[in-house]
């Protein structure tokens, strides 16, 4: 019963996000995320013969979410592998395929079906290179949507950053624009270590202005450096993935009562560009960080801890505070669910606590 | 008696089984100065298989000299190890092979340089054959510096090329094993992966998967299942609702093979070679053999069977004592020969023993060593923040493509 339940959520997961698919140009240089990832894939596997993607419906359904559209077409049965609902045994043998000379793509048709593989994203990927003192190395991406989706309930909204992150031997990126998911791809497939890239399925639609530069198949963007997405000098914002979007927000209503908001789009998970934030800190004196995910030892907490350990702590003027989704499994009902997710409205009352506008 | 236990890990036939006497069924041959000997195979077990491995196999005088040092090396290694540990030399955990070595040493035998091995935690003999040092084996083992992984992996991790572990995970290998045999499939290299587990691992569920995908694909894996007759200390009986491990691949073809014969191991590899570089997909092979120790060094092995059960494998179906019979009987080598051997195995071994007591363990600050083969950042927190580590790379990647 949990099978079917869960297949036919993610197939009802799958037809809700192809509404999204508003595939890109709404004007001359916007993309969606959804077909940057796409590129992304396309280019890479077309630069090295030795990368191929493999998952849960990823060839002839095209990606549940339509990520890996038209690939299968392009490549072949032999680059893009549809597995069966396994993951243990597919993530198992993604890392196998990684040690004996390939660059395996393993897409998760959402991270919540990661924790069935977790043992091997973790002691068989991530652990290897410094077991085998640096003889075998494991160059394999872990990716698919991570984070609160709509309306799927507890099983299937969850943000895995803090999971991942944790862990040494690892590099977690978290894109956030059309430029993050397009550039932080591609490095992960080039990377000769194992990177778990953290999608979001409600960003997959979401269109983004993009330069020339970011479209060409030369452009990388540099895991562990994060983007000032915003200047700013009265307080630092820090955040991931759609978060990002949701301090953006927030810093424009603050902009118009005169509260300048510096947004870091952290786009790295591990490791986290500490010295960005820092930077960053030190010259705006107070930090909220906004995330999706649960507060315990979250990313916020991580940052919290990093401040108070660097120099940037003695240049703080009040308390750091977390913005973070509501510690409870996600509920089904969309009013609940609403409560749960930080809202702009959440971001703004920390930026005036943290400034003392109000009380 | 054997055993109720026994009898169901090394039931071949029983009423075929002819314990101590000799297989060798032809008459030596002098051919160019080499000289060789026929022996039988001990009767195979099929599961949708039309054709069984040949009922008799070659082996040479060479081969026999190779495998019985070879088998007497891990024997030797193991016996050290225990001793080590009970010396406190080795920590943790510490899983030997005596009893099993006929496996490690004939699977490799079959096997060619393109081909690839991955197994669980007691990897000690398989590390050995697929080309660690003993001293390297042995200085992994206590943590130095001279070991195979510089002291970072310990007993359940060692690597060299081909050879992807050691994991400590039980029945995480088998996945993985048929991801190599997969990027073999891909890259046509024309090799093949040789995924081990034990009964204990054969229920795991992961496992399962790992047939399927294999089967769709069908990749050039064999899967080997070590019937020792416990998972830890609980007998097959105990764990699997079926002991057939070789039929439990369902859809997937498979062989029992006698592990205590080293030969047969050999000529069901030789089989599953040719089955596998035909195009056929995977096999799933149980091997029957035991284990004279207890699951890992914590355990005396004594609560779950008895003394006796343990000495009567020991005096009737030992691989060694059985080989070493086989050959001499065959006049493939002298008693005296071996005797050499085992005099050179214990000198060999005392050597790599005294290395693994004295070398050094490396210098604390390589504990940040290797962590990436890519670094981003080039320190590493400490336990506090104020004194970092700095990354290093040191090592050569071996499977770098």
């Amino acid at each position: 019963m949990a099978l079917s339940a869960t297949r036919i959520t993610r197939h009802i997961s799958g037809v809700l996000t192809r509404s999204f698919s508003t595939s890109m140009v709404n004007a001359a240089n916007q993309v969606t995320v959804r077909d940057a990832l796409n590129s992304a894939l396309d280019e890479e596997m077309e630069r090295d013969e030795s990368v191929f993607l493999m998952g849960e419906e990823v060839a002839q359904y095209d990606g549940a979410y339509k990520v890996s559209r038209g690939l299968w077409k392009k490549y072949g049965d032999k680059r893009v592998i549809d597995t069966p609902i396994t993951e243990s045994g597919f993530a198992g043998i993604a890392v196998g395929a990684a040690m004996g000379g390939l660059r395996p793509v393993c897409e998760f048709m959402t991270f919540n079906f990661s924790m069935q593989a977790i043992d091997h994203v973790i002691n068989s990927a991530s652990k290897t290179f410094y077991m085998s003192a640096g003889m075998i190395h494991v160059p394999i991406v872990f990716r698919g949507p991570n984070g609160a989706a709509a309306g799927v309930g507890a099983q299937h909204s969850q943000c895995f950053g803090a999971w991942y992150s944790h862990c040494p031997g690892l590099k977690v990126v978290s894109p956030y624009s059309t430029e993050d998911a397009r550039g932080l791809l591609k490095s992960a497939i080039r990377d000769p270590d194992p990177v778990v890239v953290l999608e979001n399925e409600i960003l997959y639609g979401q269109a983004f202005d993009i330069s020339d530069e970011a479209m060409s198949k030369d452009f990388v963007v540099p895991i562990g450096k994060a983007k000032i997405e915003r200047p700013g000098h009265h307080v630092t914002l820090v955040a991931h993935s759609r978060a990002v979007m949701l301090a953006l927000e927030a810093a424009k209503s603050l902009a118009g009562e005169g509260v300048e908001c510096e947004v870091i789009n952290l786009r790295s998970l591990r490791p986290i560009d500490e010295t960005a934030i820092v930077d960053s800190v030190m010259k705006t004196h107070n930090l909220v960080t906004v995330e999706q995910g649960w507060p315990h030892c979250g990313i916020g907490s991580e940052i919290c801890a990093r401040i108070v350990e660097s120099p940037a702590f003695h240049y703080l003027e009040s308390p750091v505070i977390r913005v973070t989704g509501v510690d409870v499994p996600m509920p089904y009902a969309k009013s609940l669910e609403a409560a749960c997710i930080p809202q702009p409205h959440d971001v703004i009352k920390a930026v005036k606590k943290v400034l003392k506008i109000i009380k | 008696m054997l055993s109720k236990v026994i009898k169901s890990v090394l039931k071949p036939n029983q009423n075929q089984m002819r314990v101590l006497a000799p297989f060798m069924t032809s008459t030596v041959m002098k051919e160019s100065g080499t000289t060789s000997a026929t022996f039988d195979t001990r009767p195979y077990k099929l599961h949708k298989l039309e054709e069984a491995p040949n009922t008799s196999t070659t082996c040479t005088r060479d081969e026999a000299l190779l495998y019985y040092k070879q088998m007497q090396i891990i024997r030797r290694m193991e016996s050290a190890s225990g001793n080590l540990y009970k010396e406190k030399a080795v920590r943790g955990f510490c899983h030997l092979y005596s009893g099993q070595e006929a496996i490690c040493v004939g699977i490799k035998a079959a096997l060619e340089p393109q081909d690839s091995v991955i197994t669980a935690y007691r990897d000690h003999g398989w590390a050995y054959v697929m080309g660690c040092s003993v001293t390297s084996v042995m200085a992994e083992l206590t943590g130095r510096t001279q070991g195979i992984v510089r002291g970072k992996g310990g007993s359940m991790h060692m690597y060299c090329k081909n050879f992807y572990g050691g994991n400590g995970i039980v029945g995480a290998q088998v996945p993985v094993g048929a991801g190599v045999a997969l990027a073999q499939q891909y890259l046509g290299n024309g090799g093949l992966c040789i995924a081990l587990y034990g009964d204990g691992a054969a229920n795991q569920g992961q496992v399962f998967e790992a047939y399927n995908i294999a089967k769709l694909k069908d990749l050039p894996c064999i899967f080997i299942c070590e019937n020792n007759g416990y998972g830890m200390g609980t007998s097959v009986d105990r764990a699997s609702a079926s002991t057939m491990y070789y039929t439990r691949g369902d859809y997937v073809p498979g062989l029992w093979i006698d592990g205590m014969d080293i030969l047969s191991v050999k000529e069901a590899i030789k089989y599953c070679k040719d089955y596998c570089s035909a195009g056929k997909g995977p096999l799933v092979l149980e091997v029957a053999t035991y284990r004279y120790s207890g699951h890992s060094m914590s355990d005396p092995g004594t609560s779950y069977r008895t003394r006796d059960e343990i000495q009567e494998v020991r005096q009737t179906r030992d691989p060694i004592m059985l080989f070493k019979e086989n050959i001499i009987s065959a006049n493939l080598v002298t008693a005296e020969e071996l005797k050499q051997i085992d005099a050179d195995v214990r000198k060999e071994v005392d050597e790599a023993v005294k290395v693994a007591k004295t070398d050094k363990e490396i210098a604390v600050h390589e504990l940040a060593a290797d962590v990436y083969s890519a670094p981003i950042e080039n320190t590493i927190r400490g336990t506090t923040p104020f004194e970092p580590y700095t990354h290093q790379r040191l090592s050569k990647v071996i499977n770098w493509h």
